[in-house]
């Protein structure tokens, strides 16, 4: 099984701050991590290759001190780590940034076949969950997206079980490798990396390629330039006309925290009871 | 149970710029040792300690070990948590790269210690033994030794123990009593009885290596005639797999105070096969090679718990509410204000902090000389680093256990009934934290250490290699404008330091017992002024920063406590112990 993992290094968006005036994003001081649905991907991964052999290339897009990263990667355990970066690809899409990547693993492809391509459901700072199909699409694989768990592989018939979350309900998926999964959060949280894999990782080549070496003929298919999204304007959500209040009520046993809470709430919302009575009569 | 959080970013601070760690790499042998190993391994081992020690710490405590046919079960957890700590490779952290170690210098060593220490200590005894054994093997057993043994040791397969303490001799082995005696294939045959052997048995591991102390028949009196064996549970193959069932049986687990989840064993040696570590009667200095190591260990377990204890005591302290605020009401909306509001409060929580942030300084300056002792091939720069190392070995084990003593008992005083009962773990704590002031050598006889070995070695060379330093620093910056408020405080307590070292020298001359009348008010006074040290360091480095950064506010603010309200303590410890011991040896001994 070789496994190819893409990673995005996103800023710490718990650490973000709006500034209160501006509403701008302050990005200054912000520490980078890895897209937190990438680290179920690369857990995926890693956890496939341990039972079936293999190995696991983790594969990112960015500037140079996306390289830290990769090394986390390493560090977790993955086998080999490519960066691709290059100034052509500055203020990609995620048009431009998918036909990167999977020119990128088409390029890998040559040195030995690619059964699996795994993504996070989508990054932490773009939210558009494009990138992982937009790479399927374009090196044509199966694709499975909103996976919580990769339940079998079975190397002979080279079909894969997947469990994939849907609106009520879980699906259980099978197609054929190669296949393009894109995960969600699931059971199974990233490893701690080992003091070898951590060492490792520090001193781990990593390959660097810009466009040309990844391949890619077309620069004007990459960044700004390859981007058709236009960013129109960002703005603050408009706050709330009103605060939520809070319902403070004295009571020992649990019957009576709830009756009393209700009263307050029916007492402070005078309309609220009739409302709610119509309703279940209308049901 | 309480949270805790690695420190991350005041080891980093300690690590980077306090001391230079980024300079390691210059050392012989530490071409290797870079920040970009040093982050994610202390990363990496933060979690391992959060996720894994730290959940086991209390269930540990109230299960304790059991004792059954000779067979010691640790509680529950703690066989997958190692499973995991050695498959992680943390056992060979600070191990020789040619063993299958890391070869992490002392200061990564110590840090990632104090994290483990924080978390579990009782856990932390068991990799903690086996890394005692290693470096004693790995600098005195022959080759044949250390290719059987380390590898396995490292690797944490095997684990390790070290046998001193009889029923009759703990501090004086001179009196050990256990026999070695030669057989004809160049072994010997073991028989004697050793307490309170830590790890002496459990079921961690599938091996455990016993060092024992023990006497040869010709041997002299004393402890001249004392020499090291090597003594497997299980006697290798000649696959190197555990063969045979060793002589070596485990009699009985000792019931504790504190760190219950460690076995503390009483091992029975009957005709046990053990090999010569060393050479015969040298056994002591083969012991002593690691003491160095160990008592710093010791001290860091003291700053890992007084550590967890801070973490605690704050995130109570802003979380109870108990009366107003004398300064006036500082939350309106509620019954009453958050304790930290409380001035005796924020006594107890900055003395908490002062010595967990003061003794981390400390520790990590030891570590960093340890390295260089270990690792400089320039003759100077190495002896300088093994006499600093030698005089601060007996400070930072004394004084960062009895500090840290005093911190968690002030960590349990901040939550009030509610630190007293077992729910928030804060009186394990204490508990925990009172054996270190014990074990390793007692903290009374680290200060005999100090002034009956360290201070008159050499003429006083030892000192020196604290002393001129420190010296120097004051002198460039006591009249500094930003810096000088807080160098005026150690330069005042420097005086008394260097009085006190000049009457303890005269009269310890003449009187030795004036001077182990004197010698733990010594040690306190040294170590206070060596932690006033290294908080006017922190200071300097504070201060440029500290406008932008709440980190280095915090840390002026510290040190600030720290000189006004902590280093005082000179004072008194100063007249005491220029009163002299009169009044402690005229007392008539029938009077008791």
């Amino acid at each position: 099984m070789n496994i190819v993992v893409c990673i995005k290094q996103v800023p710490d968006s718990a650490q973000i701050r709006v500034h209160p005036v501006t509403n701008t994003i302050m990005r200054q001081g912000v520490p980078t991590i890895i897209n937190p649905y990438d680290l179920f991907s690369l857990e995926a991964a890693l956890a496939l290759r341990d039972k079936v052999g293999g190995t696991v290339t983790v594969l990112t897009m960015g500037p140079p001190m996306a390289e830290e990263s990769l090394r986390k990667a390493l560090g977790y355990g993955a086998d080999r780590a490519v960066l691709l970066t290059d100034r052509f690809f500055a203020g990609s899409d995620t048009l431009a940034t998918s036909y990167a990547l999977a020119t990128a693993i088409a390029k890998l492809a040559e040195e030995a076949p690619i059964d699996m391509v795994l993504c996070g459901k989508q990054t932490i700072d773009g939210d558009t969950a494009q990138v992982g199909p937009g790479i399927a699409c374009r090196l044509g694989l199966n694709q499975l997206t909103y996976v919580t768990a990769i339940d079998a592989l079975d190397a002979e018939s080279r079909e894969v079980t997947v469990q994939r979350r849907s609106e009520g309900g879980v699906q259980l998926l099978r197609t054929r490798l190669p296949v393009m999964v894109t995960m969600l959060e699931g059971s199974t949280s990233i490893r701690r990396g080992s003091m070898p894999d951590l060492l490792r990782a520090a001193r781990a080549p990593i390959t660097v390629w810009n466009a040309a070496a990844a391949g890619i003929e077309d620069v004007q298919r990459c960044g700004l330039r390859g981007s058709p999204t236009v960013v129109k304007k960002v703005f603050a959500p408009k706050p709330r006309a009103e605060k939520a209040k809070l319902i403070e009520v004295k009571g020992r046993r649990d019957g009576e925290i709830a009756a009393d809470a209700l009263a307050a709430l029916f007492a402070a919302v005078p309309k609220l009871e009739g409302d709610l009575a119509r309703q279940t009569v209308q049901a | 149970m309480a949270n805790y959080q690695a420190p991350l970013r005041d080891m980093r601070f300690v690590l980077y710029e306090l001391n230079q760690g980024a300079d390691l790499c210059k050392l012989p042998g530490l071409e290797d040792m870079t920040p970009d190993l040093f982050d994610p391994v202390l990363e990496e081992a933060a979690k391992l300690c959060e996720q894994v020690l730290h959940p086991l710490n209390r269930s540990g405590d109230e299960e304790g070990c059991t004792w059954e046919n000779g067979q010691v079960r640790t509680p529950q957890g703690f066989k997958q948590a190692y499973e995991l700590f050695r498959d992680g490779g943390w056992t060979g952290l600070a191990c020789a790269p040619e063993f299958g170690g890391q070869g992490m210098p002392q200061m990564i060593n110590t840090l990632v210690s104090e994290m483990i220490c924080a978390t579990n200590l009782s856990f932390g005894m068991y990799p903690g033994l086996s890394h005692g054994a290693y470096t004693a093997l790995y600098a005195h057993a022959s080759d044949d030794l250390k290719a059987a043994y380390l590898p396995k040791l490292v690797d944490g397969t095997w684990s390790g123990t070290m046998c001193l303490t009889e029923p009759h001799c703990g501090t004086d082995l001179g009196l050990c009593r256990t026999k070695a005696v030669p057989q004809a294939d160049g072994s010997y045959k073991i028989t004697g009885t050793k307490i309170f052997i830590s790890a002496g048995e459990h079921d961690l591991t599938e091996n455990i290596i016993h060092l024992v102390l023990a006497r040869l028949p010709d041997a002299p009196k004393g402890i001249k005639g004392i020499s090291l064996f090597l003594v497997p549970k299980f006697l290798p193959d000649a696959q190197g797999n555990p063969g045979p069932r060793n002589g070596a049986a485990c009699g009985s687990i000792e019931h504790k105070m504190g760190i219950k989840a460690s076995a503390t064993c009483v091992m029975n040696f009957d005709e046990a096969t053990g090999w010569l570590v060393g050479e015969a009667g040298k056994g002591m200095r083969a012991m002593f090679t690691m003491m160095n190591e160990e008592r710093l260990a010791v001290g860091v377990q003291g700053l890992g718990l007084a550590e967890a204890s801070y973490q605690g005591a704050v995130a109570y302290a802003r979380d109870r509410l108990q009366g107003r605020s004398l300064s006036g009401v500082k939350a309106p909306d509620k019954a009453a204000d958050p304790i930290i509001h409380h001035p005796d409060v924020r006594r107890m929580l900055l003395t908490i902090r002062a010595t967990t942030e003061g003794c981390r300084a400390l520790a990590a300056w030891v570590a960093n000389r340890l390295d260089v002792a270990e690792h400089s091939v320039e003759p100077q720069e190495k002896r300088d680093a093994e006499d600093f190392v030698a005089v601060m070995t007996p400070i930072v084990k004394a004084l960062m256990t009895d500090l840290a003593f005093e911190a968690a008992n002030h960590g349990m005083q901040v939550f009030g009934g509610h630190g007293f009962i077992r729910e928030h773990g804060m009186e394990q704590l204490v508990r925990d934290c009172r054996i270190a002031q014990i074990y390793e050598g007692a903290n009374g006889i680290q200060a005999l250490d100090l002034v009956g070995r360290k201070m008159p070695a050499h003429a006083g060379r030892y000192l020196r290699a604290f002393f001129h330093p420190v010296g120097d620093f004051i002198a460039a910056h006591v009249e500094d404008d930003e810096l000088g408020p807080f160098v005026q405080p150690l330069a005042k307590a420097f005086v008394r330091l260097q009085q006190a070292t000049g009457q303890i020298a005269r009269v310890g001359l003449a009187k030795p017992e004036e001077a182990a009348a004197a010698a733990t008010d010594y040690l306190r006074l040294f170590g206070l002024v060596a932690l006033a040290y290294q908080w006017a360091r922190m200071a300097q480095i504070a201060l440029p920063k500290a406008d932008a950064d709440p980190f280095y506010r915090a840390k002026l603010g510290t040190a600030r406590f720290f000189m006004e309200r902590m280093l005082p303590q000179t004072g008194g410890l100063f007249s005491a112990l220029m009163a002299g011991g009169g009044s402690l040896m005229d007392f008539p001994e029938e009077a008791f």
